[in-house]
This record gives C-alpha cells, structure tokens and sequence, in this order.
C-alpha cells in the first residue's frame, strides 16, 4: 500500500489518526497522515484497507462531527492537538444515491373523506391509501390513476399495512376490523377479522426472514391489547393484553420479539409463540406515540433492495432477507426509541437490559412520530413544537433541529438513501430535508388542508402524501 | 278511608269473611272494564281530567316496555360513520375544532362592524337637547335666539380661540372647562390625575362630540405617559381611552375610568 506523501514530513505536517468502523473497531493501524489529506484520499485508503471490490462512499466523522475539508482545516478550527492519536469514525453511506423530489406530479382525487394513511408496496410498484370514507384504494403509479377501490369497512380505515412480500395489503378500522385484500385484484381475501373491541391504532407484520410466505401479523387497538393474527387461518392466533390503557403503536423486531408503546407509559416486550410478556421498558412520563427500530426499513422491505430485483420461490425471498437482514444489523442489537407526549424520547437497547441507554430531550410540545433512517445512522422525530430533530442514530445524542413548518409536523418519512427526509405537518406543506447539510432543501406546498400522512417509496422515485384535502398527491425527482 | 282502627280490630278478632280473598281478586279484575267504562262515558271537565291522566300513565308504560325490551337484545355498539375523519394518532386528542373558531371570529367581526365595544358603561341616560342648551337671547330688542349656552362640563384643546362673539352659536363658558381627568386604572384600583387629550366620543350624538361636550359616558383620550406603560413591540403607550364615570357639571370634576 502506497501513500503519497505531500509537503513532506514532521511534527507539524502530519497528524496520527486511526480509522475505526462505526462499531468501534480499529481499521489497520493508527498512520500519520499529512494535513492536507481530503475525505475522497480517506475513502480511497477506507477502500483499499477493506479490499472492497467497487469503490464505496463513505463519509467521515471525528467526535460525531463530519469532516467535510482537509484534515489541517478540521484540527485548526476544532483544537485538536497533533500530539494525540486521532479517532476518524467511517460509516458507509448508500451506494446509489436518491433525487430529491420537487415537483407534484400528480394530484389524485378519489376519496370522499380525507386520506388517513398512505403507504408503497415493499418493491415500491404499488400504493395503497386509506381513508375516513371507509375505503382502501390501491393507486396506479405508471399512469397516476386510481386502479382499485376496496370497500368493506364499517367505519374509517385508519391503519394499512403490507406483508413485506408484497403479497397481501391488510387495513384495520375504527370498528376495531381488519380486513386482507389481494392488492392484484382489490378483492378482499376472506371475511373481515374481528376480536378487537375498540378501533386499531397500528399494524405490523412479521419480518420475511424469520417466516416466508408471509402468514402472521400483529395487530394494536385502543382497547389495550395487541393481537397475532394469521392470514391463512383467518383467525387471531395470540391476544397480547396486559396494558391498562390503549395501545398506541406496535412494531414485530428482527429478532423475533413483538414491542407495543401503550398510553399507560409503559412499552412492553412480547414473545410470539405463546404471547408471554418478556420485559416491561417503564421510564416515560405520558403516554408513548411511537416506536421505532434500528432495522425497520430492512424488515419492512423484506428482499426488496434498490436493485429491484424480483424473487420467484418464497425460500428464496427468506435467504435474501436474512442476509440484508444480518448485514444491516452486524454484531450490535437491535435499538429502540420511543416519543412520548412528555416531550422527551428514550433510546433502549431491549434484548440486552431494560434500563434505557439514553434519555433524549428537547423538544417542547408532544412527539408524534419517531423514525429510524434506513442505514440505522440517525434518528429523526416530528413534534407538535413544528420542529424536526435529528439525534445520533447509535448515541442518540443531538445533532440538528431542522424548523421551518408553522404547524404541528404529524408524519416524517426517510430516503432510501438516508440522505433526504421529508416531513408533512398541519400547515399543509411537506418540506425536504437534507441531512448532510443539515438545512431544509425544498418546500413542497400544494395540499389545500392539514397533511396526515407521508410516505417514501423504497425506490426513491416518489413520495406518496394524503389529509384531510381527500386528494393524494405524488411528489417526483 | 277509616278513621280508625276498628277494621283492622275486628279483622284480628273474627278474620276475614270466608270469600274475601276471592271478591277482592275478582273486583280488581273488574276495575279494568270499569275504568274503560268511565274513559268512555265522563263528560266535560271530569272527562278531560280523567282522559290527560290516562294518557299519561299509556306514555309512561310504554317507555318502561321500551326500556325492558331494550335490555333483552345484545347491541354491539355500532358507531355511524362520522364526518371529519382523522388518523388514530390525532382521535385522543381533542381540541376546538376549526368551525368553532371562525365561529368565533366572525363574531368578532361583528362586533367591530357594529362598533359595539366592551365599556364599563355601556348604556347612559340620553340628554335631552333642552337639558343641554341654555337659549341665549341676544339683539337689541333681545329677540334673536339663535344662540346656544352648552350647560354641561366641555373640553376645549390647549389652542383654542374663541370665535368672533357675533358668529359663535355655541357658547362654552369656561368656568365649565376642564383639562383634567381623574383616571381610575381598573386593575391596579389607583387614580391618577392626567390631562385629557380630546373627546373621542360622545353617546348623545356626533354634534356633541365635536363640541367636546363631557357627560356621563363619554369616551376620552387620556395621557398616560405618566403611567409608563410600554408595548409588547417596546415603544411608549403615551395616550389611551377612558371613560367618564360621574356628572362632571354636578360634581365640578371629571371622573374617568381608563380603558384597558
């Protein structure tokens, strides 16, 4: 390995640096490099130390701060003194990089009632929405038309989930029903599944690599329990209760472990063979709103990558999620956060205690939607107070507030990438966020009323945005 | 009824006769026909008493066969679609909704086109032209009456002249002039004695106003530099409203309350 050594050497023209992967671990040895080295030298020598085959983009931190000129620029305005080793942290960043979006492509009227949720297919080729008019629609997105209207609810749709196949599209009700539809065909797939008493607050299915075909999902209602439902049997297979007031979100790990945030502050931890209660995280003061996990993306992407690549056997599928799975996860466990409406957020790590690593706060009003970005790296949270946060996705130390919305921000949804958020709020705007300069990129009005959910397709092309307007609008690049 | 107990007595001496039990059912049994019978054939005022009683004692055993039927079916609680849908995590959170809002500020709107504003005194009692004016007359056989003596307290600003006497209609003596207010800070409860900047409105009339005629009600602009009151945005309040509280031609002061 050579190194080109400019300006000579000495005392004060190198500096001794180690270059460590985000988990801690030393890569080679410590080295001095000459002040003048920029990231793109540092990503050459990243490449050629990992012997990595393609030249991969890495971007680089020292103390949590990114090192954007050359080293001597860094040191000088940091105070970093030359006598030390100095640790440079590289993470990997996504190899195919996203546009961001800045157009409407399309606005789609269709619903009669405002647009309660919205989500893309795991492959991203299909949109489901759900609605107050008691319909879920299924949206076209080569030609941005309606494509199918599933009726057969009682009262508004207010959850919508699909298995991360792709195979099924389940909706859940204010009736406390959930309903699968074959998302091919817009026809339901079986009776409606009752055993909730109350309305449903969130859905969320089974990780492909632990089960494929898809069978099992859970789902969280009002009335305090969470129930394991299976779609080929058509009946609620386990009943989650156990907290005292309605459940508010629920989240099916990698690892096999079912977490449900409830309105009595606590988040409970579940086994889902038997529905044994496995651990109670207690530390919030009001109510938890959301939850999410370090691996989220992966787990609802299931295969799927932005490759687009399709699996034909469901064994296939499994192997590949695992592997996605396994790499995105390495050797530390899954994290945990969760936003409450006592303004602050905790980060747990629950497979290992059930202390939580650390107590996130700053934000003034209540917490409505917490979210991982898809390489697990940051943490982004949406608050009535109209700001998003931006903590540490490993720490979860605070690193940016992006404000610029002048209503409460309801739902935030990442990249594929993990460089671009976007965020829908009260205002009736969406506003793009670029995470490297940490400053808002583009402002996305249109929508006539409140925006209430937001959702990025996993192949970066579109984001898919519905309120209480009753129109969808596509956003695209 | 008996007005002793001589029934109940002989009853417990010699019992019942032996076909009580059995008339007494049976003469209960009789009372349903016997009620038909009287619904049907009372007349007049009896009738329409009679008949408002019946009916509701039907209204009231409807209700309570209504109410036992109820409780025999199982309801499952069946909502009706509502409008205004939200998502789930915006239903436990109530707040006004919006319509109640413009509700409200089209009121406000209202008001302010109405001009109606929140005073302390609301209402005053009107003064009379003639209770007002003294008629002067004038001339040299004293015939011309075209001139008008203004009885009650005025405020005449710091640059006032008079007019030539041969073309003023309006007399204000200045014995009636005042410059001062003594203003009542509703809050603090405390007086303070300010100059009167100008008569912003008088309730009796827009010709009373331009004259800057003082009675009971009427709205005056005060200086509160005195005061050091400061806005929100951090520049000096020197001037605000007030309201006259007592009959300053009575009293020989004018009493105001400051508008706050």
């Amino acid at each position: 390995m050579t190194m080109e050594v400019e300006g000579g050497e000495g005392k004060g023209k190198t500096m001794l640096c180690l270059l460590t992967d985000p988990d801690g671990n030393p890569l080679g040895t410590p080295v001095n490099f000459p002040l003048n080295t920029e990231p793109q030298h540092l990503q050459q020598i990243v490449n050629q130390l990992r012997q990595n085959e393609e030249r991969l983009p890495y971007a680089f931190y020292i103390a949590d701060k990114e090192l954007v000129e050359s080293l001597g620029k860094f040191a000088e305005k940091n105070k970093i003194s030359v006598e030390k080793v100095l640790h440079i942290v590289y993470q990997p960043q996504a190899v195919f990089r996203i546009r961001p979006v800045h157009r409407c492509s399309a606005t789609i009227a269709g619903h009669t009632e405002a647009v309660l949720s919205v989500a893309f297919s795991p492959d991203g080729q299909q949109l489901a929405s759900g609605s107050g008019d008691t319909t879920v629609r299924l949206w076209d997105l080569n030609t941005q038309t309606p494509l199918f209207t599933c009726t057969g609810h009682k009262n508004w749709v207010l959850a919508i989930a699909w298995s991360p196949d792709g195979k099924y599209l389940v909706s859940g009700s204010k009736a406390g029903e959930l309903q699968c539809w074959d998302p091919r065909t817009g026809k339901p797939s079986g009776n409606p599944l009752i055993g909730h008493k109350k309305w449903i607050t969130g859905i969320s299915w089974e990780p492909v690599h632990l089960s494929a075909p898809c069978r099992r999902f859970v789902s969280a209602s009002k009335d305090g329990d969470a129930r394991i439902w299976d779609v080929t049997l058509r009946k609620s297979v386990v009943c989650l209760s156990g907290h005292t007031l309605a459940v508010t979100c629920v989240k099916w790990g990698g690892d096999g472990f079912i977490y449900t945030g409830s309105q009595d502050c606590t988040i409970k931890v579940w086994e889902t063979t038997q529905g044994k209660l496995i651990r109670e995280l207690k530390g919030h003061g009001h109510w938890v709103n959301s939850l999410t996990l370090s691996t989220e993306y992966i787990l609802r992407t299931g295969a799927f990558d932005h490759t687009g690549k399709q699996y034909s056997s469901p064994e296939e599928m499994k192997q590949a999620a695992l592997e996605r799975y396994n790499k995105m996860k390495g050797n530390s466990p899954e994290r945990l956060v969760s936003g409450s409406d006592d303004f602050t957020m905790f980060l747990w790590e629950p497979f290992l205690k059930k202390q939580p690593k650390t107590r996130m706060t700053g934000h003034q009003q209540p917490i409505n939607h917490v979210c991982f970005s898809p390489d697990g790296q940051w943490i982004a949270s949406a608050s009535f107070d109209t700001s998003v946060k931006l903590w540490n996705g490993t720490t979860g130390k605070f690193v940016a507030a992006f404000r610029g919305h002048v209503g409460p921000v309801y739902q935030i949804s990442w990249s594929a990438d993990s460089r671009l958020l976007v965020s829908g709020s009260k205002d009736s705007t969406l506003k793009v966020w670029d995470i490297k300069a940490r400053a808002l990129k583009l402002d996305l009005p249109g929508h006539a009323d409140e925006v209430f959910a937001v959702d990025w397709s996993p192949d970066g092309q579109k984001v898919a945005s519905g309120g209480k307007d009753r129109v969808l609008k596509l956003w695209m690049g | 009824m008996p007005q002793g107990d001589y029934i109940d007595l002989h009853r417990k001496r010699y019992g019942y006769r032996p076909d009580h039990f059995e008339r007494k059912r049976k003469k209960e049994a009789r009372l349903v026909h016997k009620r038909s019978e009287t619904a049907q054939k009372a007349l007049g005022i009896k009738g329409k008493m009679f008949a408002k009683k019946r009916y509701a004692e039907k209204a009231l055993m409807k209700k309570t066969l209504i109410m036992h039927e109820e409780s025999s079916t199982r309801r499952k609680v069946d909502d009706d679609v509502h409008e205004g849908s939200i998502p789930a995590y915006l239903i436990d959170r109530v707040y006004t909704t919006r319509a109640k809002i413009l509700n409200n500020t089209i009121k406000q709107k209202r008001k302010e086109k109405a001009g109606k504003w929140d005073v302390p005194l609301p209402k005053v009692r009107p003064v009379a032209e003639d209770e007002m004016f003294k008629i002067l007359r004038s001339g040299k056989r004293k015939t011309k009456q075209w001139k008008r003596m203004i009885t009650k307290a005025t405020f005449v600003g710091p640059g006032f002249t008079r007019k030539p006497p041969k073309y003023e209609r309006f007399i204000r003596p200045s014995g009636l002039r005042f410059t001062k207010a003594h203003v009542t800070h509703p809050e603090l409860k405390a007086t303070f004695n300010l100059e009167i900047i100008g008569v912003k409105k008088n309730p009796n009339g827009q010709m009373y106003t331009s004259l800057g005629v003082l009675t009971k009600g009427t709205i005056i602009e005060v200086n509160v530099s005195e005061l050091g009151l400061v806005t929100p945005a951090g520049k000096v309040v020197w001037g605000k409203y007030a309201q006259v509280t007592n009959n300053p031609e009575i009293d020989g002061c004018v009493n105001a309350v400051l508008l706050v």
